[in-house]
């Protein structure tokens, strides 16, 4: 029984991994990229800890792998948010076919301060949304 | 409130001290245990909001659970199959979470289900900033995020 349920989660585990790492080779562009592999990643290595806690019917195991776990979560997103921050700040172009880029021009570019009102952001520094005209150019 | 949580751990503590076996699933069914025992016992108080709140968070872990594996498959999906189905977007998002710690805890969640990624937040903490992967309407996405994770996740922490 136990078996079964081992088996199950590592594989779910392993597959998230698995494309996550082929989301990098993928994805159209920096963003998506990003988006993909930071939380398949969490979620497999998540469910791998998780089989280990069980394999090992020891109290040290499974407080490690929750400690770990406990962590992964917390760390991720922060990672992925300041990534993806700096990334929009020096200026990565999104995908050809984005929707809609509300963030444009919000972002006082001397003090790096963000707005959130629409008519505070007339500012000087205020270009269009920064969406990619080409394939080639999020490569 | 702070009051029945520490009893309820004070109990599963007796519980685990009585029965001599340190697991977790032990520790969790003397939790279990003390919370009925409680319930029972505080059935004429006026305070209900510990014996409200536990299931609620007990729920919300299930219904996060659930949100991550859905949105995961989804995009599984789209990795693996040679087309593109995902309409990717920046969408400015107005909180009603206030503290930074329900900030914090929202963003966290926002940022582990997978087709949404924190940008950034605002300088006073009214907006934040997500590039959303499947994004059809700027208001549904809203809309749907506000009566979802939002709504629930205020239900549990005022």
């Amino acid at each position: 029984m136990i078996d079964i349920i081992l088996a199950i989660l590592s594989s779910i585990g392993a597959l998230s991994i698995l494309f996550a790492s082929i989301g990098i080779l993928r994805m159209p562009d920096f963003y998506l990229r990003l988006s993909v592999t930071v939380k398949a990643s969490t979620l497999g290595v998540g469910l791998l800890l998780i089989c280990a806690a069980i394999m090992f019917p020891d109290v040290s195991v499974t407080t490690k792998a929750i400690a770990i776990i406990f962590f992964l979560i917390i760390t991720a997103p922060i990672a992925a948010h300041m990534i993806g921050r700096s990334a929009y700040f020096t200026g990565t172009p999104l995908w050809k076919d984005t929707v809609i880029d509300e963030l444009a021009g919000m972002y006082n570019k001397e003090t790096h301060e963000l707005e959130s009102k629409e008519e505070e952001a007339e500012n000087p520094a205020n270009e269009g949304p920064n969406i990619a005209k080409s394939e080639e150019e999020t490569e | 409130m702070i009051k029945y949580f520490l009893m309820n751990l004070l109990l599963s503590g007796i519980w685990v001290a009585l029965t001599g076996s340190m697991y977790y699933t032990n520790f969790l069914f003397g939790f279990m245990l003390g919370f009925f025992v409680l319930w029972i016992m505080n059935r004429t108080e006026t305070d209900q909001r510990y014996f409200y709140r536990v299931p609620k968070i007990i729920s919300f872990i299930f219904y996060f659970l659930y949100e991550v594996f859905r949105a995961n498959i989804q995009v599984a999906f789209d990795v693996v199959t040679p087309k593109y189905f995902f309409k990717p977007g920046i969408v400015k998002y107005p909180l009603n979470a206030s503290t930074d710690f329900e900030i914090n805890l929202l963003t966290t969640m926002l940022s582990l289900t997978p087709g949404t990624l924190i940008l950034d937040i605002s300088e006073d903490k009214k907006t934040i900033y997500i590039h959303v992967m499947y994004l059809t309407d700027p208001e549904t996405f809203v809309r749907q995020t506000k009566t979802g994770l939002e709504r629930r996740l205020l239900a549990i922490l005022r």
